[in-house]
């Protein structure tokens, strides 16, 4: 019999009871919850007079709508106000066991706290109201995006019905160049396989090149693997991962953190386990990606041309380019390094951490924000984060570069509060979408790493950033 | 939910194929953070002559007086009549919700919308797949009689008119006992409360570092 893959391992240690049609009951180790997805969750336990299965699994914080400044006043958006105070207002209610309220020393998106705070452990099932929970797998945890009606699900049952999904496995394997970051490698997958060529199933991130990367790396291509269609991404746990989790502040301790680490280290695929899918990409081959168009797998790299429409035969898919064209403003054959742009946001929970705030600071360090961009934003992941970067006087070199440092939040990622784009705006953004009008009605949203943002803000166009 | 119980409601027409949930209920009233008080603005457009918002007060917005909802003869109607794919349109159970909280318990039409269905069960509305000729003849009956009332029968999957005319309708087994039974789906699941507990305390005893709180305590 084969051996197991790490997706095996994890759900068949969740399964509470399984129907004919092989449709499951999960156990849910831990919930978390946003003021946007979570109000008709909490309004609908009340009117049926139900309270949380376990309070103790969920971790909640406001972060899409609030403010990324004037922390020194209440939130002026009436619509987010009441979305943030409802929040509020549902775990003084039902309970929780962290909460990170509005200001909070430690608040910010939800994908960078609950990690950081050693909240997400490995072997542990994940969800929330929110599909880049993915972020999660990067600890061996399997971890998924639901909808409103499952988080009512999970907050009173502890439970979500689920089928298992097929197993993928994709390789990178071998050396990064200098430049080359997590990022490149999520985009070049995504390139690569499509934005639906992970549907169906839990993708496994694998290889030498993947196993080289830190933790907040391995979190940014778990991130992206719902933009390439997959629910669940996954890393396997190795010396990273337990290293990075010692002495935080909910990681077991102890004789409890002996034992745990013992059982983590089962957390990987076996070496003759099976997989339906296994795509393999070398990591010599990745450049610094650039997304062109209006889906995250319309990416090229640094150095190519964005395509030209009249040089495709396939009817559709000339008229896929052509509309992903003319709401970008671009023209077929022009080369990604021509494209100028009129912001930049370097944040969101793809690249908002420590690491991908050094990287960028890197490249801004003793340099100056080009004089026809209009705006340049960082916005740190969390409270902790940004007080991290101030120590190491990241901020200053922001600034002094013309930047503007900003309070945690998910920000200019989805607009939803007042950082956003004007109509026909152009963006290179460190985050994870860019569909129409994701970063504003009109906007137009090129997705990169953060170093690439950085050089796209100092050069006013996008620039191969290993050569400046 | 409620248990579905057999009722005699009165029929409120809409006679038109393809009404969207956007139709249903528009999207501003989606930043609502409630699942309930949507009733007030279910067809807003429709409904009402001026530009709806979340937090205003409906009983002094002019209306359309010739929208049916509107209608004195289908004031308290708790079966809602319309033409096909009913519920088309974005997933929003706020349509479901809307429809629910207005005080419908059942739709009659040729054909709904595959998200608006399931959706629908999940909160307690009945939709009803009825014949083409079927439907036809209701809106005919209806227009002709003020008053005029539907038996639905869930257990015994049967509308009646007052005439005595009948016709059945399908439904899978586990919807028809979720509704008899006012169970949704955490209803449903909740049945197996006892083995959810047996799982836990099983994991519980294999890995108790996921039950300890935090050394430093809970705030945050
Ligand atoms: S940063 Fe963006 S993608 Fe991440 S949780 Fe916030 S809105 Fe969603």
């Amino acid at each position: 019999m084969a051996g197991k893959t790490l997706y095996d391992k994890l759900w068949d240690s969740h399964v509470v009871r399984q129907e004919a049609d092989g449709t499951c009951l999960l156990y849910i180790d831990r919930h978390l919850i946003h003021e946007v997805t979570s109000p008709q969750a909490f309004d609908g336990l009340r009117l049926a007079g139900r309270k949380l299965w376990r309070d103790q699994s969920v971790v909640a914080v406001p972060d899409h709508n609030t403010p990324t400044r004037n922390w020194d006043r209440e939130i002026e958006d009436p619509v987010a106000r009441l979305q943030v105070n409802t929040l509020d207002n549902n775990i003084r209610e039902f309970g929780a066991l962290s909460y990170f309220p509005f200001r909070h020393a430690k608040q910010g998106i939800i994908h960078v706290i609950a990690p950081e705070n050693g909240l997400i452990l490995p072997g542990m099932t994940v969800v929330c109201g929110d599909s880049h929970t993915a972020t999660h797998g990067a600890f061996g945890a399997l971890a998924h995006g639901i909808g409103t009606s499952e988080v009512e699900h999970v907050l009173a049952t502890q439970t979500l019905i689920q089928k298992k999904s097929r197993a993928m496995q994709v390789r990178v394997d071998g050396q990064l160049g200098a430049g080359v970051t997590a990022k490149d490698v999520a985009l070049a997958i995504i390139g690569r396989i499509g934005t639906a060529g992970g549907t169906g199933y839990c993708i496994e991130f694998a290889g030498s090149a993947i196993a080289g990367l830190t933790m907040e790396g391995r979190m940014t291509v778990c991130n992206l693997a719902i933009e390439a269609g997959a629910r669940a991404g996954l890393v396997a746990v190795d010396e990273a991962t337990v290293a990075y989790l010692k002495g935080r502040p909910h990681a077991p301790t102890g004789e409890d953190w002996d034992k745990a680490v013992a059982y983590w280290k089962t957390l990987h695929s076996d070496a003759d386990a099976h997989f339906d899918a296994v795509v393999e990409i070398k990591a010599e081959d990745i450049q610094p990606q650039v997304t062109w168009g209006t889906s995250p797998e319309q990416v090229l790299a640094i150095g190519e041309r964005v395509p030209d429409p009249a040089q495709e035969a396939d009817a559709a898919k000339r008229a896929g380019i052509e509309r992903a064209l003319a709401y970008m403003g671009l023209q077929g054959g022009t080369p990604i390094s021509e494209i100028a742009i009129d912001k930049v946001f370097i944040g969101s929970c793809t690249n908002s951490r420590i690491e991908d705030l050094r990287a960028a600071a890197a490249v801004v360090k003793g340099k100056t924000v080009a004089g026809t961009v209009k705006l340049a934003l960082v916005v740190p992941g969390s409270g902790i984060v940004k007080r991290q970067a101030e120590a190491e006087g990241l901020d200053r070199i922001f600034t002094a570069a013309g930047f503007e440092w900003r309070e945690p939040g998910c920000s200019m990622c989805l607009a939803m509060n007042d950082d956003r784009l004007s109509p026909g705006e152009r963006c290179a953004s460190t985050s994870n979408r860019n569909f129409e009008g994701r970063q504003g009605p009109g906007g137009r949203t090129h997705l990169v790493s953060p170093a690439m943002a950085a050089a796209a803000a100092i050069a006013g166009h996008f620039v191969d950033v290993r050569h400046i | 939910m409620k248990a579905f119980t057999p009722f005699n409601g009165i029929v409120c027409p809409i006679d038109r194929a393809n009404i969207d949930t956007d139709a249903i209920i528009p999207k501003q009233f989606l930043k609502s953070i409630l699942r309930s008080g949507f009733g007030p603005y279910l067809f807003d457009e429709w409904r009402y002559a001026d530009h709806g918002e979340v937090g205003m007060d409906c009983s002094k917005r002019p209306l359309k007086a010739d929208f049916a909802l509107n209608q004195p003869r289908y004031q308290g109607a708790e079966i809602l009549l319309a033409r096909d794919n009913f519920g088309c349109g974005s997933s929003r159970e706020h349509a479901v919700w809307a429809l629910e909280n207005y005080g419908f318990r059942a739709i009659i039409a040729p054909s709904f919308a595959d998200i608006f269905f399931s959706n629908a069960f999940k909160n307690g509305l009945l939709p009803i797949v009825a014949p083409a000729e079927v439907v036809e003849r209701l809106f005919g009956e209806c227009a002709a009689n003020e008053g005029y009332r539907l038996a639905v029968d869930l257990a015994e999957q049967k509308v009646t008119t007052p005439s005595g005319f009948s016709f059945g309708f399908d439904i899978t087994p586990q919807r028809k006992e979720s509704l008899l039974k006012g169970l949704d789906e955490i209803g449903f699941t909740l049945k197996h409360a006892d083995e959810i507990r047996a799982f836990e305390a099983a994991r519980k005893a294999e890995q108790p570092w996921l039950w300890r709180a935090a050394a430093s305590g809970s705030a945050g």
